[in-house]
């Protein structure tokens, strides 16, 4: 079963995977050798003694919570956000008995800003830096957020297919969320542009790991940005050696953390990943529910940014 | 804020806070020079005063202490106290994590689960008086000048606890976030823009157009912030000596990263011992004696038995200096750790003074007859020095000696130092300083002209038993650990240890911290005691106030011994046998 195709969830080796239909085209160059089996949101099968479906996360294109009827309804989030974002389904709050949650934010200092404002400020130093001649360099995860990100830009800037520039590893993705029937800006690839060319001006997409590369030093003067959760706390920024850092994040903040708890009315809480031991102790000290972590494998660091969906050119 | 029409730029704390976060965005010197220059420009003269005074890295003194200050944000936020310690470890700055969980978020409300109007009263602070918030706003804007905010400040410790929780909740819910960010850091005293004194001082030579070197002198000793002092320090015609007491800008040594042949001739250069005890500079003028430590701060009132003797000095007399605690008859100073005692002793009897003698170590003569020497060549000003130092003949003030070798069986001279230089720990030194003996005197830190060259440190083998989440940069990763010897089949802890570990090393101790922690306190997480890492400190003493019985000073990490199993680290008895030596 699968939740979603970031690397931290989606290993290659595995026979067979259950998932979103819209992850097909990902999960094909992700996952090669293993046999896919698509489902529907909301479109329950069996296996085995069980009922299960899959039902949206709002996390990224085709990402899914998991329903599993029994004895008792379980529910696991996978990642989610509850957010709008449109690129992709919105969060889909279920009932369960049993809720498996993620808890890469689980502390109360992460709060998402409203997302218009934050990226209201993101066009405004972009504005800026054309204004004084420098060219932008706005990193972003290459799944998800990039396309989260062009798909706002495009509302609210009209140089977006003049002026905004991708990375190889970004463009890929996009031409996967079109080939869902996700609306994208068009956009040129960095690559593709003749050697010497200016970039004064315009705004370039790319994945966290060409940080430091070679591969930024053709843009002459820039200023950069991270966009990202972790960049609510000023020392993830300096940390990470940006200009700039804009919280927008496919996660979900504490606030909507605990909303989803308890819209799902389940008396029994797993959190998993990330600040998962903060948020089942409050859970169990504060509402007093039997809340508990659940190990995990893959467990990111936190702070650290994901390593998957970068590398590739 | 009320009226801005009149003011040109942003007041009080509204542009003391713009500034501060347009530093956090702006890098490079030139730039950051113009933001701090282009602030102070647009400021009142009262503001200028007290935005130079913080950004030089000035503090309110004890307003409430942080501990204090987390009590009053968990109080009004009705949050757990572990998790708000768990926050403050991910955030690494309290002021910040305060700032940031007062945030209205995108679903409004503060309390620590989001919006207030949907959780309804669990929290137990649903009964909050919106009446009275507003009026304390009001109040708020009342505050147009960092002076008013400062006095507002000042008043706090004199308020019973009740009244003065609620007087910062309040502020800290009706400010934006960056002013809240900035106030908390008033109140901790940690408000840092980092930013050097140097450039703040190229920015009020901007504003002003008075000579750095005039600013500096100015500002060196107590700057007083208020209108008056503002405009004094940007009147092209104040006399800069004015103020008697001030000390000059200290020179400071750079660490000797070069051979030292590379120098050149050995003759062109002083060699002298680098004593470890505090820098300091003796100010003799109009009849009165002050002495100042390199931070400086005032220490005259810890030296009455030296003040006894420098009254001597003529007046318009400036020495630089170091003081160390030293018994008559000794060829050695005592270690560091007695003269500290001195310090830290609200009243000095006459036993410690006895016991404790303070001696000063004359370097260099800034200013004779009130005359500025740091012009002319240190060989000069030595030579003056040491007529002086004569003249006063005293026991307790002495001219630091010259480090004098000759070369000689083919060894030449700088070899013959390097090997003096090696006994330095049986002399109770630290080291060996290189002045180049034509050198003006310079404040601050110039390379080239004065060197530092320490013995080169002890260092252990330690293994890593404990790591808690870093600060500033570092914060959310593992980066402040503790090191542990082994002692009777046990792991006893000896030092603690922030630095020496590269980026990469970092992040992969801090990966390998996560998945192999043993157990928490609160921040804290005990790890499987496998990693090795050689130590360097620049000391060891028999302690009685750690539990293994030794002190080290200024340990840091030199390498990480993937090499070495955790079993073939250092014992204790290794730091005994150092700190008996």
């Amino acid at each position: 079963m699968l939740t979603h195709l970031h690397a931290d969830h989606a290993r290659p080796g595995t026979r067979v995977v259950h998932l979103h239909r819209a992850a097909e085209p990902i999960a094909r160059r992700r996952l090669p050798g293993t046999e896919l089996v698509l489902h529907d949101y909301g479109e329950p099968f069996r296996l085995g003694d069980v009922e299960l479906s899959l039902h949206p996360a709002g996390h990224v294109l085709g990402s899914a919570q998991l329903r599993i009827v029994a004895d008792e309804t379980w529910v696991v989030t996978g990642d989610f956000k509850r957010d709008a974002d449109p690129t992709c389904a919105p969060f889909e709050p279920i009932r369960c008995d049993v809720l498996v949650t993620e808890a890469t934010f689980g502390l109360p200092v992460y709060r998402w800003p409203d997302v218009d404002a934050e990226l209201d400020r993101l066009v405004a130093w972009w504005e800026q830096n054309t204004a004084a001649g420098r060219a932008t360099l706005v990193y972003a995860y290459a799944f998800g957020k990039a396309q989260r990100l062009l798909a706002e830009l495009a509302r609210r800037s009209d140089r977006v297919e003049r002026d905004v520039f991708v990375h190889g590893a970004v463009a890929a993705l996009c031409d996967d969320y079109r080939t869902a029937g996700v609306p994208l800006p068009n956009v040129k690839l960095v690559r593709d542009e003749p050697k010497r060319t200016s970039w004064a001006g315009r705004l370039v997409l790319a994945p966290p790991s060409v940080r430091r590369s070679p591969w930024v030093r053709r843009f002459g003067d820039h200023e950069t940005a991270f966009v990202s959760g972790w960049m609510r706390v000023r020392g993830a920024r300096r940390g990470r050696g940006v200009d700039r850092g804009f919280v927008l994040s496919d996660h979900a903040d504490w606030p909507a953390l605990i909303r989803t708890v308890r819209d799902s009315g389940a008396r029994r809480v797993l959190a998993t990943h990330g600040f998962a031991g903060s948020l089942a102790r409050h859970l169990r000290e504060a509402y007093a529910l039997d809340a508990d972590v659940l190990p995990t494998a893959w467990e990111g660091e936190a702070g650290a940014e994901r390593t998957d969906d970068g590398g590739e050119p | 804020m009320t009226s801005t029409s009149s003011t040109p730029g942003l007041r009080g704390l509204t542009g003391l806070a713009a500034l501060h976060e347009r530093l956090e965005v702006t890098s490079g010197t030139t730039a950051k020079t113009e933001a701090v220059a282009r602030a102070l420009r647009e400021a009142t003269a009262s503001d200028a005063a007290w935005t130079l005074f913080f950004l030089s890295g000035g503090r309110l003194k004890r307003v409430i202490g942080p501990a204090r200050l987390a009590e009053h944000a968990r109080a009004a936020l009705a949050i757990e106290p572990w998790l708000f310690d768990e926050c403050a470890a991910a955030v690494g700055d309290l002021s910040e994590t305060i700032a940031l969980l007062f945030e209205h978020g995108a679903g409004g409300g503060e309390l620590v689960d989001g919006s207030r109007a949907e959780d309804g009263d669990r929290d137990g602070d649903g009964d909050r008086d919106g009446d009275e918030d507003r009026h304390e706003v009001r109040d708020r804007d009342h505050f147009e000048s960092l002076a008013s905010w400062v006095e507002a400040l000042r008043v706090l410790p004199m308020l019973d606890e009740e009244t003065r929780a609620a007087r910062v909740v309040v502020w800290w819910r009706a400010l934006p976030f960056v002013e809240r960010l900035v106030l908390t850091k008033l109140l901790t005293g940690e408000l840092r823009s980092g930013v050097s004194r140097t450039l703040v001082v190229r920015a009020v030579e901007l504003v002003s157009g008075v000579a750095r070197e005039v600013i500096e002198h100015r500002l060196t000793g107590t700057f007083e912030p208020s209108e008056a002092s503002w405009r004094a320090l940007v009147d092209p015609s104040t006399d800069a000596l004015a103020d008697a007491s001030r000390p000059y800008p200290f020179a400071l040594a750079s660490p000797l990263d070069l051979v030292p042949a590379e120098l050149g001739p050995i003759d062109a250069w002083i060699a002298e011992n680098k004593w470890d005890g505090i820098r300091a500079q003796v100010v003799r003028r109009s009849g009165t004696t002050w002495i100042w430590s390199r931070g400086e701060e005032l220490v005259t009132d810890r030296f009455p038995d030296l003040v006894r003797e420098l009254v001597a000095l003529p007046d318009g007399t400036v020495l630089d200096a170091e003081l160390l605690a030293w018994l008559d008859g000794s060829d050695a100073p005592l270690p560091f750790a007695e003269l500290l005692k001195r310090i830290g002793r609200t009243k000095l009897g006459p036993k410690i003074l006895r016991e404790v003698p303070a001696r000063l170590v004359a370097y260099d003569l800034l200013e004779a007859q009130g005359e500025d020497l740091r012009e002319s060549p240190l060989v000069e000003r030595r030579a003056r020095l040491a007529e002086l130092v004569q003249t006063l003949g005293s026991s307790r003030v002495a001219l630091s000696p010259r480090v004098e070798v000759e070369a000689s069986d083919g060894v030449d001279g700088w070899s013959m130092l390097a090997a003096h230089r090696e006994s330095s720990r049986a002399r109770g030194v630290e080291g060996l300083m290189l002045k180049r003996a034509d050198s003006p005197y310079r404040g601050g830190r110039k390379r080239g002209d004065w060197w530092k060259w320490k013995v080169d440190p002890f260092t252990i083998d330690a293994v890593l038993i404990y790591a808690q989440a870093g600060h500033g940069k570092r914060a959310g990763l593992f980066t402040d650990y503790t090191f542990a010897v082994w002692h009777e089949g046990a792991l006893v802890s000896v030092a603690k240890a922030y630095t020496g570990l590269d980026d990469a090393e970092i992040r992969e101790l801090d990966a390998w911290i996560r998945r192999h922690t043993v157990e928490r306190f609160g921040p804290v997480r005990s790890v499987e005691p496998v990693h090795v890492f050689e130590l360097a400190f620049e000391d060891v003493r028999a302690s009685t106030r750690h539990k293994s019985g030794v002190a080290v000073r200024f340990p840091r990490i030199v390498r990480w011994r993937r090499d070495k199993p955790a079993a073939e680290a250092d014992t204790l008895a290794v730091l005994q046998k150092l700190a008996r030596a």
